[in-house]
């Protein structure tokens, strides 16, 4: 909330300086935000007064004006076209610096001396009306400095109040605060009863009292809005950053600004007989203020006539209704708004306005009478007219403050961590309006209706530390017996995978939960993703099932960047619906492009002379190898890499060159090439690898247990095979450690080969089998039978032979 | 010739041999032919029998000396020939050190998570357990549990993004905050408490300051006794540790619906230390993290028994710890991904 300093001081005038009164309000919770000038730097404007208007020799538009200082007349060319003899308006005289460095010099205008400058608002920072000079009141001191005249060297305190502080949104709710802090006396202005002369008034029927308790009506015929309203009050709004529209909706405003009751104002003559203040039915709309129609529903409050709404509660009047420049009777509203009925409306509108703002925070429930007195009396006082009674509707009989709360000496000690002088903590109670009143143990205090939001203990002893002030508080290291959390040693942490990419070359990305629909359904189209309602972008709009497309897309925003080589991995929750259930579970998803090796003097000699320069490309072994390093953390050893089944849902996946990932029985993962068709959707040019894993699934690691060292020599034999192609090396591998005994320590594959001298369809396995016996040296024999066995295994089971 | 001259005559032999030989293989040659069993040194022994037996000792001795003085200078020759032919092995050896590595790359960890980490190592090590918890939550666990009732205006500030419920379930809610990870281990653990919940949360916001995904950390304690002197206290220590300086903290008076009294904390400016700049507003401070005695109503959604227990709660945005950190200008490249910024924080 923008607040004028001079306004607030006009309530309380505490010495103290700008700068401390806004520490004071920052530390006292109402932080501002920021303090700004109220006007713009300029100097040299006085209030002149046009004395004689001539035509100019030279000139059609421009007129000859004499305008009186104070001390005499000027000549100064105008071009304005509401200049007129007698008007006072604000005078630029030669020396002046107006806004922007602009300075004001005598000049010739075509053939004419002027010295000076008659000036409009905007010219000056002040209003934002282009036209025209600014027309001073008659009763403007002429020969007055105009900065002077306007109380423009105020200072607008941008205070940006927490949503329980609604009692603070108007001059009076941080006077009142100002008051406290400073202890200083708050003299608010004489509000007294405006005497009705007519007796016209409107019956106001209150049909959802949960939403609206109390609503203050009167009627006010025969008001003359064809001028706008006076310059004061134009000010006042201007720095509040209201805008000035008529003086009966200025004046509401104003109150508004002043005492935080939000009110509006009705033309009489399109009522039609008595208000009800209801909800609306279901078909209804209305045409806004601001000219759109609004489908209204149910849940909306409105006021209405007996034959249509009129304006929706606390947020936005109707056009129809609404105040004009030929409005002669108007009816003003002013009610209190239940807050946990108002909330959110105006957000589910569209709207937000500074009435619907109000409501929603909490008006006092005490404030109506005051506020529509107040109205009246500025109203008749500018527009004049005839007011009527004030009707005021109430639907409960609750009071509207009395309400008392217990505040106990120990709490202050036992949640503060100190204990605040009794005498000092009735003195902060009364000086907030509370009214303690001292009882055995503690105090109860009587919270006044404008403090809403004190309703428990606790309440209290945040007001007490408040005002006490927490950097008065005591600091103190907090005390707890010592125990030990559990750490499971077996327990793997996310950490412990990312430091292991981390060392192995990976960078470590963070993308967005939520991804393009498009790019969910390219690569997992089988697994419904949880949609957003309010996505804040299409591109943003379901909750990724999988990491990888938000890591692709990472990729190509640095592909799309020169950025040729990339090892990137992300860990985080994916998001599946699984049946009835939303299974949010972590993830680990890493990426390689590009070559195997940074670009070097060796990556190009060690390429050279050997099959091919692409060897030099990351390919699948590499991404093999970094998953098998993760699952090297669990200790399992039971790690096993199967092609894709026929069926499998990972489309986006090459599927030659992909495969599942086991962990013992368990399936935790996949890895491989994206598939190309998907490549080419995605308009990239290299070859992109890829895994994910399930961390869940992985973070159990095996405490190592130790396993005696064998003191005899190890014994090893190689063996080329023959096979189908379609015979992979990895089941040859199991097939030939299971026939080869409990002794076989190690079976590595250390070729691979197909071409001359091995039959078409086949290909060669090389493998090495190292066996070791922990009691005793293994001879020749007994390696000779392993071997055999092994052999014979492969034979039988995939017609191997020798190569 | 006398046996003597002879003997000495070989000696200068050999010795010469020794001197001239270039190699390790030349010098094996010269030991053969002087020492070896048939060598010329070794057959003067031979002829010791001829002698008469009083001189045999004598000339046995002066026979042996010769041979000793050939065998030494033939092992003084070998150390040089081995010296320099290593000395020369070394400087033909000699290879460009200047030249890169094979693999110069080391990887890197996300700001994010380092600042994570930071955070949760601290508060480890004073005895907090970490806690994590789901990212879609349910309205009760995010809001109500937290005493922000539906109609609550908080929930405005909160810009909660709403997830389509499974099987047209209700609505669920993306969280806007980790203070559901609380309420979940206040549902299910008895005091004493101490945790800290890391984690993403979501807010329907985006622009230069905001980012529709960030990170927090918050922090629980509840005991019997904890107070808002030690709520200061520790997230005083937390700040300057943090930050490794001992910078200005101060509390300032805020409103959080699930703690009260509710406190903002201010930091010095770590740009300017406090001077005033265009980080700070000018002000000097910092606002850097929100935190609270824990509400009343939080305690009874989980059934603590508030006479029993106090407790305090803090959160911490992580991104604006890792740009203070770190100097980070623009927040929303934690989110770009562009390896030219991740490669700035390899560990």
């Amino acid at each position: 909330m923008k607040v004028s300093e001079s306004w607030l001081r006009e309530w309380v005038d505490p010495s103290v300086s700008t700068e401390q009164l806004v520490h004071l309000l920052t530390m006292a919770g109402l932080e501002v935000d920021g303090v700004e000038a109220a006007a713009a730097e300029f100097s040299g404007v006085i209030v002149g007064k046009i004395t004689a208007i001539d035509t100019h020799p030279n000139a059609e538009k421009l007129r000859v004006c004499q305008v009186n200082n104070g001390n005499g007349d000027t000549q100064v060319v105008c071009g304005a076209s509401n200049v007129a003899v007698g008007a006072r308006i604000p005078f630029a005289q030669v020396g002046a610096l107006l806004p922007g460095g602009f300075a004001i010099k005598q000049a010739e205008l075509r053939g004419v001396l002027s010295c000076g400058m008659l000036c409009g608002a905007s010219e000056l920072g002040l209003e934002d009306i282009v036209d025209g000079l600014m027309i001073l009141p008659d009763d403007a001191p002429v020969g007055k400095d105009f900065r002077d005249y306007l109380h423009l060297d105020d200072a607008i305190i941008d205070v940006d109040l927490t949503p329980n502080r609604g009692d603070c949104l108007s001059i009076n709710g941080v006077a009142r605060e100002t008051g406290v802090l400073t202890q200083t006396d708050v003299t608010a202005p004489d509000i007294s009863a405006v005497t009705a002369t007519i007796v016209d008034q409107r019956a106001v029927t209150l049909s959802a009292p949960e939403y609206c308790s109390r609503y203050a009506g009167r009627v006010i015929r025969g008001v003359d809005l064809s001028q706008p309203s006076p310059l004061w009050l134009r000010e006042k709004l201007r720095r509040a950053e209201v805008r000035s529209i008529d003086p009966v909706v200025d004046v509401t405003n104003y109150v508004m600004l002043e005492l935080g009751q939000p009110m509006h104002a009705f033309d009489l003559d399109a009522i039609d007989g008595n208000i009800d203040v209801r909800l609306a039915r279901g078909n209804e709309q209305l045409v806004l203020l601001d000219g759109k129609e609004q489908m209204l529903n149910d849940q909306l409050l409105v006021i209405a006539d007996q034959k249509k709404v009129l304006a929706i509660a606390g947020i936005m009047g109707g056009k129809d209704s609404g105040v004009t420049t030929n409005t002669q009777h108007i009816f003003l509203e002013s009610a209190f708004f239940a807050p946990e009925k108002m909330a959110g409306k105006a957000r589910q509108l569209g709207l937000h306005t500074d009435a619907s703002h109000r409501f929603e925070r909490g008006v006092d429930r005490d404030l109506q009478v005051r506020a529509i007195e107040r109205a009246s009396e500025l109203l008749l006082s500018i527009v004049g007219g005839d007011a009527g009674p004030v009707t005021l509707s109430e639907a409960s009989h609750q009071p509207l403050s009395g309400q008392t709360v217990i505040l106990r000496d120990s709490q202050i000690k036992r949640i503060l961590g100190f204990a605040i002088p009794n005498d000092r903590v009735a003195d902060i109670l009364s000086r907030l309006a509370l009214q303690p009143e001292s009882i055995d143990g503690g105090w109860q205090v009587t919270v006044p209706s404008h403090r809403f939001d004190i309703a428990i203990e606790a309440d209290l002893l945040e007001e007490l530390a408040r005002i006490y002030g927490y950097e008065q508080l005591p600091v103190e290291p907090p005390v707890a017996q010592l125990t030990f959390s559990e750490r499971p040693e077996s327990r793997l942490r996310a950490r412990d995978f990312s430091q292991q990419l981390i060392a192995k070359g990976y960078r470590e990305a963070m993308t967005y939960s939520f991804i393009d629909p498009e790019m969910q359904v390219l690569f997992n189209p089988e697994q419904p993703a949880v949609e957003l309602i309010n996505p804040i972008a299409s591109d943003m709009g379901v909750m990724r099932t999988s990491i990888l497309p938000g890591l692709v897309a990472a990729a190509i925003y640095n592909l799309n960047r020169q950025q040729t080589r990339l090892k990137l991995f992300e860990t985080g929750l994916g998001f599946q619906q699984k049946g009835r259930d939303l299974d949010q579970t972590p993830r680990l998803a890493g990426l390689l492009v590009g070559h195997r090796l940074p670009e070097s003097w060796l990556s190009t000699r060690e390429a050279t002379g050997q099959k091919s320069q692409n060897t030099d490309l990351f390919d699948f072994y590499d991404i093999k190898a970094d998953v098998e390093s993760l699952l090297g953390l669990t200790g399992e050893t039971a790690v096993r890499f199967s092609a894709l089944p026929a069926a499998s849902p990972l489309v986006a996946l090459h599927p030659g060159q992909s495969a599942e990932v086991y962990l013992g029985p368990l399936l935790v993962g996949y890895v491989g090439l994206l598939h190309p068709q998907l490549q080419k959707k995605l308009n990239i040019d290299q070859d992109i690898w890829l895994f994910e894993l399930q961390l869940n699934l992985i973070s159990t690691k095996k405490v190592p247990e130790f396993k005696v060292l064998s003191k005899f020599p190890e014994v090893r034999r190689d063996l080329a095979i023959v096979v189908e192609t379609t015979v992979t090396a990895g089941e040859v591998v199991d097939v030939a450690s299971k026939a080869a005994g409990e002794h076989l320590m190690a079976t590595v594959v250390f070729d691979q080969y197909s071409g001359a001298g091995v039959d078409d369809g086949k290909h060669s396995i090389g493998l090495g089998l190292t066996w070791q016996h922990h009691e005793r040296t293994l001879n020749e024999d007994e390696v000779n039978t392993l071997i055999e066995d092994v052999l014979a295994s492969l034979k039988q089971r995939f017609k191997a032979s020798l190569r | 010739m006398s046996k003597q001259e002879n003997l000495s005559e070989l000696t200068e032999q050999a010795l010469a041999a020794i001197a001239a030989a270039e190699t390790v293989k030349d010098l094996d040659g010269i030991r053969v032919e002087y020492l070896g069993k048939k060598g010329q040194l070794t057959a003067q022994l031979k002829t010791l029998g001829k002698l008469p037996a009083e001189e045999r000792s004598a000339a046995g001795a002066t026979i042996n000396a010769a041979k000793q003085r050939v065998q030494l200078a033939i092992e003084n020759q070998r150390v040089g020939l081995e010296t320099s032919a290593l000395a020369e092995r070394l400087v033909n050896e000699k290879i460009d050190v200047s030249l890169p590595s094979r693999q110069s790359e080391c990887g890197s960890a996300h700001p994010v998570s380092i600042t994570l980490e930071r955070i949760q190592a601290y508060f480890e090590q004073i005895g907090f357990s970490v806690a994590e918890g789901p990212e879609i939550e349910d309205d009760y666990h995010n809001f109500e549990a937290l005493n922000i009732p539906a109609h609550h205006p908080a929930r405005a500030m909160h810009d909660t993004f709403y997830a389509r419920g499974v099987n047209d379930s209700a609505p669920q809610v993306l969280r806007t905050h980790t203070s559901p990870v609380q309420v979940r281990v206040m549902e299910s653990q008895p005091p004493p408490l101490r945790i800290v919940c890391p984690g993403r949360v979501y807010r329907c916001d985006s622009d230069v300051t905001h980012t529709p995904m960030f990170h927090q950390v918050e922090g629980l304690m509840i005991d019997e006794d904890v107070t808002f002197a030690h709520l200061k206290g520790i997230v005083q220590a937390f700040l300057r540790v943090f930050f490794e300086k001992d910078l200005a903290v101060r509390f300032r008076p805020s409103y959080f619906p699930f703690t009260e009294p509710s406190a903002e904390v201010d930091i010095e400016c770590v740009m300017c230390s406090g001077d005033g700049c265009r980080v700070c507003k000018k002000t000097g401070w910092l606002e850097i993290m929100g935190c609270g005695m824990v509400h009343p109503n939080v305690f009874s959604h989980v059934g603590i028994d508030t006479e029993k227990y106090t407790g305090f709660a803090f959160g911490i945005g992580v991104e604006r710890l890792a740009m203070l950190r770190y100097g980070v200008n623009d927040l929303r490249l934690f989110f770009e991904n562009d390896v030219r910024f991740l490669s700035q924080f390899s560990e």
